[in-house]
């Protein structure tokens, strides 16, 4: 893949991570977000051992832990929800700093805490090494839906043509001296949306027609094949296999 | 490739007639044949049928009265992968018709939908890409590329699936002046049947010796491009009219040339 559609969350380089095969690094990633949502909470080092292996994953993928933090800051309003729940918790409670909290809650909230970021983070690693057309590709092969892989690819190659007729609508409705204050123009933006919606609809209508005339039969032919050979698979797999090897002995110790 | 059609006329539509469901009639019987090689313009007012009758041509809108055959093979469910492959249609839009995330895949997707894969896939992608001068564009997203560039490549999408007929809808639209001079270049080079939908009149006159006009769902004349913008009281009769300064007796452009 060349240059351009380069996904603002993609970090460009030529690391063995980015060049595994994209439908490998969806499966581990995902294997790996399984092992470690089934870890049990009390097992906190298994956790640490978690992100270490992460670590050795960014460290080969050459994406500094700068990138990746920042990128972590996503998770932000799920860590306010996990906050909040040794305070709304039922059960015994325990004394920190003067305050009364839930000890159900507390394990609740480093149990979200915890799975939460390996989560983000994994995506993360995911997402900074594989272009976001590359991971259509990865789905498609992984056997999802084509239907849902179609739809996908049409939100990356519409969603600025959409936005750029948003921006003109904008620009036409500003050029009438409108301007958005207050409850009053809301219907005017809500006639807006449906227009768009409408226009949205009917460019829809076109590139059906289009893809009609070129033979389009209702399933996207296969245009680049993508494949895996036994060792790109075991080398993305390291991860999840590692990560199980921790959860087992988290749940035995 | 079966021997009817090397004889027969790349395209052929007799007494076709189509409504829509609404009960709007918009063509009433239209007969023409575009003979291999030739390009031709179909020019005519806004809501003379020029879109009905495109879409007829690849089967896209069937059921009304009348055949369309192209190269020999009748228009119709039996033949509609064959027909959708041998005509080629650039819409008017080429955001419509580059629907794939890279300029490549969108090349590709025609010949792949009929089955070629591998290095012939490519090998017609980068001919076709070549075709229009768009070959270093293979890993671009068609939405960074310039509108001209653009319609270039909606034209190699379809180069690519080998038609014998291109349909061309307003081919010259919102084009710059050096953007329409390298398409018609472009399309002069080619070695297809070429059919231009179009309101652009002297482009119709530079690129296609002969014109159909369609109006109110008929043919209303069809001859030498260069005779027909002469006639005024034909064009003032189907709403067509020269832009300002142009007189059509004053080129001498060859439009004699193949």
């Amino acid at each position: 893949m060349g240059a351009g559609h380069a996904h603002r969350l993609y970090r460009h380089g030529h690391s063995p991570v980015h060049a595994l095969p994209p439908h490998t690094k969806l499966a581990a990633t995902f294997a790996f977000v399984v092992v470690v949502v089934s870890t049990p909470r009390e097992a906190m080092w298994a956790f640490g051992l978690y992100a270490v292996l992460l670590g050795v994953v960014a460290y080969h993928a050459r994406v500094p832990a700068g990138f990746v933090l920042k990128r972590l800051l996503i998770e932000v309003p799920f860590v306010a929800f996990a906050v909040l729940m040794p305070f709304v918790a039922e059960g015994a409670r325990v004394d920190v700093l003067g305050l009364s909290l839930s000890v159900n809650g507390l394990w609740g909230a480093w149990n979200v805490l915890a799975k939460g970021t390996l989560g983000v983070a994994a995506s993360v690693l995911l997402a900074s090494t594989t272009e976001l057309r590359e991971l259509l590709l990865g789905l498609q092969r992984l056997k999802l839906p084509p239907l849902l892989v179609q739809i996908a690819s049409f939100m990356i190659r519409y969603g600025d043509v959409i936005t750029d007729e948003m921006r003109r609508m904008r620009i036409a409705r500003e050029s009438r001296g409108f301007e958005a204050r207050g409850v009053k123009h809301w219907g005017v933006l809500a006639k807006s949306a449906g227009a768009l919606f409408i226009r949205s609809y009917e460019r829809g209508e076109r590139v059906h027609l289009a893809m009609v005339s070129r033979g389009y039969a209702g399933s996207m032919p296969v245009i680049d094949e993508v494949t895996a050979s036994r060792a790109q698979w075991s080398y993305a797999l390291a991860l999840p296999v590692a990560a199980l090897v921790v959860c087992l002995l988290g749940w035995t110790l | 490739m079966d021997p009817v059609s090397t004889a027969a006329a790349s395209v052929e539509v007799s007494g076709l007639a189509f409504a829509y469901p609404d009960g709007h009639q918009a063509l009433f019987g239209v007969d023409f044949r575009i003979e291999r090689g030739e390009r031709v313009a179909l020019l005519g007012p806004n809501g003379a049928g020029k879109t009905t009758l495109v879409l007829h041509l690849n089967g896209i809108l069937t059921g009304g009265a009348g055949t369309v055959t192209v190269a020999g093979l009748p228009v119709g469910k039996r033949h509609m992968p064959e027909i959708r492959r041998r005509v080629g249609i650039v819409f008017q839009d080429p955001d419509d018709q580059l629907f794939m995330p890279t300029v490549r895949e969108d090349v590709a997707f025609g010949p792949a939908a009929a089955g070629v894969k591998g290095a012939e896939l490519e090998a017609r992608v980068d001919r076709a890409l070549a075709q229009v001068g768009m070959g270093e564009f293979k890993d671009r997203p068609p939405h960074h590329l310039s509108f001209g560039q653009r319609r270039r490549v909606a034209v190699a999408t379809v180069l690519a699936m080998e038609p014998e007929i291109l349909v061309l809808d307003e081919p010259s639209s919102n084009l710059d002046p050096a953007s329409r001079r390298e398409l018609a270049d472009i399309l002069r080079s080619l070695d297809v049947t070429v059919l231009m939908v179009t309101h652009d009149l002297p482009y119709a006159l530079e690129l296609c010796p002969r014109s159909l006009i369609l109006s109110e769902g008929v043919i209303a004349a069809d001859g030498r491009t260069a005779e027909l913008l002469s006639e005024d009281a034909l064009m003032r009769a189907h709403r067509l009219e020269l832009p300002f300064g142009f007189d059509p007796r004053s080129v001498t452009a060859d439009t004699s040339r193949p």
